[in-house]
């Protein structure tokens, strides 16, 4: 009796999620020049991804995505609806048709990538795993923290990872759990515990909180991969291509060394890449539908991956992340765009 | 007969009966325990008060515009200076905020003209309120009439977005319930049982999966070119929720009142309608004022659910407010300020509920 109820449950999720997917395969291009504006899904404040400024204007790394976007379709960058998500109904919001792209610290992991009928586009911001500890104890790598008392966030994946980390590396923690991330930082403050974890990008946002920052420092060890991207719906390859191709003109334009500031000298550039990157020699937009200075909009109202990364999370905002793993592929990072030709 | 002796003067009482002196006598250190129970509980107090007001306005930072212009040894009431305009309307443009305050300046003139009594045109005041303020409000808010710029409702926010919450959910949640208690009570069996139905569903399930599931659910059984705006969803998910709530109150106003009375009622021969609207419910609906205010303070403080739902009430844009990296740490100046926020207009309520019974006080008072 019991099971069959649970089938029966289980079932019409199922058919929830199918019909959800098998109705949102619009035109979202179409969709999106007649509504004027994209809907852009992001979080619900998250620092240096998504964030409204005292002016009452999103900024953040990851609602650079959806002005890229917007300026590659519209042609104007602020033309975007930003719809704010929690971490339950994000996934509804996109398969619904609610928001065109979701560009909300999202992980891409299999499960997602497979069932949820989404697809990732990309990755803009590679996340993991690290540790942040007092400067009093003299550690400096992971290895160092067996037996330590470990200040967590509960309800997520980090206490996963973390137990999963000190068993494969035979060490011991005593785990001291808090329910919201300024609680985590308050037991860190008072010294509950010697180390504090989280995903690295936000060990930068909780470490601004303490009284002394200059006290505590991040351990250089990363123990999770968490690739954060873009998310479309599946069944439209078209919309897919924009905001792949969108990520990618930013990540290419740092590599050419176009800014927001000389793009428009770069118009005259004599390198083949800036030429085609920006329009002027061929149009690489007429596959998606876009006129031919799509990725001259990005780079010239968004700036390129580089200025949106020292902007929002870099070295020009209070959170100081180092590029790391972030950094172009050329300067020993993963950042690697496909060629534009 | 002589009085031969002159009367005693009036002399004032001792000084160890009247004054100041006289009442911490008597209500404070009656007694070696009172005694000591008093000098206990005024150093708990020393030791809350002084760091209390030493953070919140002796050590505080006053005046700036960034961070920087913060000490950290008190409150910095400079983020929340920054924030305010955000605190009030969210996101709402800021070219279009004239809109927004046309809008709070005629609300609260309404409330100030209906709440006080002295002022004439009552009936007519309260239909402009109830039948054309919605719908200026609504083309002022949201634009689109008369060359104003459209604002989408996911930039309305902050104490704008909680006050039409409460409300619609007030004004919604009052003739609903009203309805649903007769309909309680009556004796046709359909409408008894949808009645008894519906307050029995929305009261059996939490407010919270109510805007989870119009938030999470409903987009995915609606057509895709079909979609409600996430605002209305709210609102109406709130409005049905506490018109059941209501319902019951007033339903435990209606039974108080004496099967008499309608009875005498009935016998005058009036009609339903008559009876319920001249006789019941002005009986009922004065003993329940309690009662109906305790459910609009709990309605205007379960506002803050929707952030859950992704839109920025009052609470919700202080917390989307301390996630901007230029201000992290602020965090409790930012529920302190929320925290007075609803407790001004919580303790409003209260107060003018107060003030109301004392007027309609008559022959129920004990």
């Amino acid at each position: 009796m019991m099971n069959k109820k649970h089938l029966v449950l289980l079932a019409s999720a199922g058919a929830i999620t199918l019909a959800g997917v098998a109705t949102a395969q619009a035109d979202t291009l179409e969709d999106t020049r007649s509504r004027g504006a994209i809907q852009c899904g992001v979080s619900d404040g998250l620092p240096g991804f998504s964030a409204p400024d005292d002016s009452g204007e999103w900024q953040g790394l990851d609602v650079d995505v959806c002005r890229a976007v917007a300026a590659a379709v519209l042609g104007d960058a602020d033309a975007v609806n930003y719809i704010s998500l929690n971490a339950v109904e994000r996934f509804t919001a996109l398969q619904s048709g609610e928001v065109d792209i979701l560009s909300r610290n999202t992980t891409w992991t299999t499960t997602r990538d497979t069932t949820l009928g989404l697809n990732f586009t990309g990755v803009n911001f590679y996340d993991g795993q690290g540790f942040m500890v007092s400067t009093d104890l003299g550690i400096t790598n992971a290895s160092e923290l067996d037996g330590a008392a470990i200040c967590i966030q509960s309800g997520t994946t980090t206490e996963l990872n973390l137990a999963d980390y000190f068993r494969a590396n035979g060490m011991e923690f005593d785990p001291i759990v808090f329910d919201t991330s300024e609680q985590t930082v308050g037991g860190f403050q008072a010294g509950r515990c010697d180390v504090l974890t989280s995903d690295t990008s936000q060990l930068a946002a909780l470490r601004i909180q303490l009284d002394d920052p200059s006290a505590a420092m991040i351990l250089p060890d990363v123990i999770s991969k968490e690739p954060l991207g873009p998310v479309v719906r599946q069944g439209d390859d078209l919309w897919f291509n924009i905001v792949k191709w969108s990520l990618y003109a930013m990540i290419n334009g740092e590599e050419y060394g176009v800014t927001s500031e000389n793009a428009e000298e770069m118009l005259s550039s004599e390198n083949p890449d800036v030429a085609r990157l920006l329009g002027q020699d061929g149009n690489y937009g007429e596959g998606m539908g876009l006129e031919a200075d799509w990725a001259y909009n990005i780079l010239s109202q968004v700036g390129n991956y580089g200025e949106s990364f020292e902007r929002n999370v870099g070295m020009g905002s209070p959170l100081e992340i180092e590029r790391g793993v972030n950094a172009l592929w050329n300067q020993g990072g993963f950042q690697y765009a496909p060629p534009i030709r | 007969m002589i009085h031969n002796q002159t009367m005693i003067e009036q002399r004032p009482a001792p000084s160890s009966s009247v004054g100041a002196v006289a009442w911490l006598r008597t209500n404070l250190f009656n007694g070696p325990i009172n005694t000591i129970f008093t000098l206990i509980g005024l150093y708990i107090l020393y030791l809350l008060v002084v760091p209390t007001v030493q953070w919140a306005f002796i050590n505080a930072d006053w005046v700036g515009t960034t961070r920087d212009d913060c000490s950290r040894e008190g409150a910095c009431w400079v983020f929340i200076n920054a924030r305010l305009s955000q605190f009030i309307y969210g996101l709402y443009p800021s070219s279009e905020i004239w809109r927004a305050n046309i809008v709070f300046a005629m609300f609260f003139s309404l409330i100030g003209w209906l709440a006080i009594p002295r002022l004439p045109f009552k009936r007519w005041v309260a239909i402009f309120a109830l039948i054309v303020f919605p719908v200026i409000s609504f083309v002022l808010l949201y634009g689109g009439y008369f060359d104003l710029p459209k604002v989408p409702t996911h930039r309305w926010g902050g104490l704008m977005l909680t006050l039409l919450l409460a409300t619609v959910g007030m004004v919604g949640a009052l003739p609903i319930g009203i309805v649903l208690a007769l309909g309680r009570r009556s004796n046709m069996p359909i409408v008894k049982s949808f009645c008894v139905v519906f307050i029995e569903f929305w009261r059996g399930v939490p407010l919270i999966t109510v805007l989870f599931m119009a938030s999470v659910m409903l987009p995915l059984f609606l057509p895709s070119d079909m979609s409600v705006d996430r605002l209305v969803r709210a609102l109406i998910g709130l409005t049905l929720f506490q018109s059941a709530y209501m319902a019951e109150v007033i339903r435990g106003g209606l039974q108080a009142i004496p099967k008499g009375q309608e009875e005498a009622a009935a016998a005058l021969g009036m009609t339903y309608w008559k009876r319920m609207g001249l006789i019941i419910l002005p009986q009922a609906l004065k003993m329940m004022i309690p009662g109906i205010v305790n459910t609009f303070i709990s309605l205007f403080k379960d506002t803050t659910l929707v952030m859950i739902i992704g839109l920025f009430d009052l609470l919700g844009i202080v917390q989307a407010a301390l996630a901007d990296s230029r201000w992290l740490g602020f965090s409790l100046e930012g529920y302190v300020f929320a925290a007075f926020m609803f407790w001004v207009f919580c303790f409003s309520m209260s107060r003018y509920s107060q003030y109301l019974e004392r007027k309609l006080h008559t022959g129920h008072k004990r």
